[in-house]
């Protein structure tokens, strides 16, 4: 990269560009990128009608619908990166917070328990409708909170455990959530989820009539012609969110415990940091946006089906984080963003444009897991810090002491062979 | 409170073979063949923790994937079904038996040579995440060759019985499984315990550096280690195909499930991973065979992964395991 800037030096006629772009105070200076493609995105709908649909090798870019997938799968990653990246907890079991937050919007804005009638804020549901049914905004946070108390009661009894141990766990709560959703249709006659069927239809978000009247917001996201944009622009907000939140948590006082744990745990307990509790907070926020992205997706299907609930997809967000670099904030929404599309549409456009173009005949789709697999091992093998390396993870790597880099990065073993050899 | 759900799990044990005795001993047989299947798996994943402190994810689709190529091999390559001649049948089973000990074995160590060698000095952890990565390959690998159909073979062991007490019965391709791991078990320790491979292999267990200064090759150990453990899934991937049905995601659960076998019995310990598949079969076998309040087979992963979260919270060292700083 500094290379580059070189270089970019010499072309002396972009100067003033360079001179406008540095007279920019620094503060905005950083999030300017951010905010321009925040607009790039938010005004996404409007344009990519006209985008073409031949594109070579992509052939055609998603549609509103697909972009909503991709964009809850970024926020999930990014949750996941809380746990993997910052705090270095290898999590194999993430897609049971998805299914909790999945299963709360099932529980609280649906007619699912015809026992009981209860609504608050709820809309584009009629007023005598059977079930619970509460605000989806309201019932986003309740995922979140629910889902991230569950973090907890997962993390306490284990994250005293280490490294592969607790990758083990969690694996074993990424299979155990799945199965119980399943079979929880009659625990003493109880029906928590419907089986099989899932629970189905889901109320959709929505600002209700007042707002509409008053401001023209739509009343109901399911109701109105514009369904796929509003949920894409929804989904775009809650990223948004979510993003800053983890950006400011990263350098928070819990952020940089979290680092110091990765960086080495034992040095970190000397240095007084509560190991179980920061830990365990790093399992909690994690979980939250887990919880939050699925009951968005529940919403945004209208349903939440068990068999969404995959191994695969802990698998799959996990590739995401490693793709764009552990810890490295925008590179996990880069590489979730790359790799949710590939899952989405992109797998199988790549796939028909090579079965047209070339003498092959191969279902890509059908083998994504075996591609995601080598993602992750050719990741592993050359260039373990991901696509765009936490900035802090190249410092060490650049700016090492005259005897190597002292500390223990968890992932990379660039610096553990500096050291090696120095020694 | 574990001796409280111990006294539950023995009162409820107790209570159905009071009730339904025969089918208590029944599924007691059934937990014991399926045991032993396990045992050869999760004694590969044992070999290769011991030796690394890796959990090889791929093993479990190592041994799907022997068990898809035997079923090639017994169908189409040697047409075997159960009108064979006993020779015939004996004759072509040992031979697949052969070709799929080194075929398992050659995989499984190509996979190490490929991913894991390259990253001894790394973080456990990215060798671990390199080891999903591995089992997804080998996994699609399997379904490339062989679809997503489930294969089986014809019954080529006799279903007749060995013996009889009242309902119970116990037939001779159930008797086959435990028969054919017994020596393998046997030559396993011999390996272990007495040859100088195996010697190596517990030096290098205990401390890699050390070994390498006393003139052990590391790397050879670690090969040879690989190369065992995938002969003993190859051996597992036969056996399970001779009683069940097999598919390119097969391994992938019963790797989990043999991989909780070895921590229940204590991770690193041979004779820990037999005690615990065992125990695991006989779990499974129970759950899904008794009658008075058995969750049924809907909740046996459920069951299994309960009991291995249970045992990593409570006693991560396993039954027969020492307690090592993975632990506490």
């Amino acid at each position: 990269m500094p290379l580059m800037r070189e270089r970019l030096r010499r072309l002396e006629f972009l100067d003033p560009l360079f001179e406008a772009w540095r007279r920019i105070p620094a503060r905005i200076r950083g999030w300017l990128p951010v905010a321009i493609v925040a607009v790039l995105a938010a005004a996404y709908p409007y344009y990519v009608s006209s985008l073409p649909t031949d594109v070579p090798v992509i052939l055609a870019f998603p549609d509103v619908g697909a972009s909503v997938t991709i964009l809850v799968f970024v926020v999930m990653a990014v949750g996941l990166n809380v746990v993997v990246g910052y705090a270095g907890l290898l999590d194999l079991g993430y897609v049971a917070f998805y299914a909790i937050g999945a299963y709360t919007a099932g529980w609280f804005a649906s007619g699912h328990f015809e026992q009981v009638r209860f609504h608050l804020g709820s809309v584009g549901v009629s007023r005598e409708a059977q079930g619970i049914h509460i605000s989806v905004w309201l019932v986003l946070l309740i995922a979140g909170v629910i889902t991230a108390v569950g973090g907890i009661l997962i993390g306490l009894p284990t994250l005293r455990l280490r490294g592969d141990y607790l990758a083990i766990v969690t694996l074993g709560f990424g299979e155990i959530i799945p199965q119980f959703v399943r079979n929880a249709d009659s625990l003493k006659g109880f029906d928590l989820t419907h089986g099989t069927f899932g629970i189905s239809p889901i109320d959709s978000p929505g600002f209700g009539e007042g707002l509409h009247d008053a401001v023209g917001l739509p009343t109901s996201f399911a109701q109105s012609f514009e369904r796929a944009r509003l949920f894409y622009w929804a989904a775009l907000v809650i990223l948004l969110i979510t993003v800053f939140c983890c950006f400011r948590l990263r350098d928070s006082r819990l952020g940089r415990a979290w680092i110091a744990i990765r960086e080495d745990e034992t040095a970190a307990g000397a240095m007084g940091i509560p190991l179980m509790r920061t830990k365990t907070w790093a399992y909690a926020i994690g979980a939250f946006f887990g919880g939050v992205a699925g009951a968005y997706v529940a919403s945004f299907n209208s349903g939440a089906f068990p068999s969404q609930f995959h191994f695969n997809i802990s698998i799959f967000l996990l590739c995401m984080v490693i793709l764009g670099g552990m810890g490295s904030l925008w590179g996990v929404v880069i590489g979730g963003a790359i790799l949710a599309w590939l899952n989405v549409e992109g797998l199988a456009n790549i796939g028909a444009w090579l079965n047209a173009h070339t003498p092959l005949n191969v279902e890509v789709a059908k083998y994504q897991f075996g591609i995601y697999g080598t993602i992750i091992v050719l990741m592993m093998l050359f260039r373990p810090v991901g696509l765009i390396p936490e900035r802090r993870r190249k410092r060490e790597l650049e700016e090492g002491t005259p005897h190597g880099v002292l500390d223990d990065p968890l992932y990379d073993h660039r610096a553990e062979n500096e050291r090696e050899e120095t020694r | 409170m574990g001796i409280v759900f111990l006294v539950l799990l023995g009162v409820w044990l107790v209570v159905n073979l009071i009730k339904t005795p025969s089918d208590f001993f029944t599924v007691l047989l059934i937990g014991i063949t399926t045991g032993s299947v396990y045992a050869l798996i999760a004694l590969g994943y044992t070999l290769v923790y011991g030796i690394l402190q890796l959990i090889n994810f791929a093993h479990g689709d190592v041994f799907a994937l022997s068990g898809l190529v035997a079923s090639t091999f017994v169908v189409s390559v040697f047409g075997l079904d159960e009108t064979t001649a006993t020779l015939g049948i004996i004759g072509g089973l040992l031979a697949i038996l052969l070709f799929v000990v080194v075929f398992g074995a050659t995989i499984n160590a190509t996979i190490e040579f490929v991913a894991y060698r390259r990253l001894r000095q790394a973080p456990r952890l990215a060798v671990l995440i390199t080891a999903v990565g591995m089992s997804f390959i080998v996994q699609n690998v399997s379904l490339a060759i062989f679809g997503v159909n489930f294969r089986s073979v014809p019954p080529l062991i006799s279903e007749e019985h060995v013996f009889e007490v009242g309902d119970v019965t116990y037939q001779w391709n159930q008797l086959f499984a435990v028969l054919a791991t017994i020596p393998v078990l046997i030559l396993l320790s011999w390996v272990v315990a007495s040859t100088r491979h195996g010697k190596a292999m517990r030096a290098t267990s205990q401390d890699p550096d050390a070994a390498a200064i006393m003139g052990v090759n590391v790397n050879r150990t670690i090969s040879f280690t690989f190369l065992l453990a995938g002969g003993l899934a190859g051996v597992g991937g036969l056996l399970y195909l001779l009683e069940f049905n097999i598919r390119y995601d097969t391994g992938f659960e019963l790797g989990l499930i043999a991989f909780t076998a070895a921590v229940l019995g204590g991770i690193g310990n041979l004779s820990g991973a037999v005690l615990g598949a065992l125990l695991i079969g006989l779990i499974q076998a129970f759950n899904e065979g008794l009658s008075w309040h058995a969750p049924g087979s809907d909740w046996t992963r459920s069951i299994v992964f309960g009991i291995l979260i249970a045992i990593l919270v409570f006693r991560p060292e396993g039954l027969l395991g020492e307690r090592t700083p993975e632990g506490a």
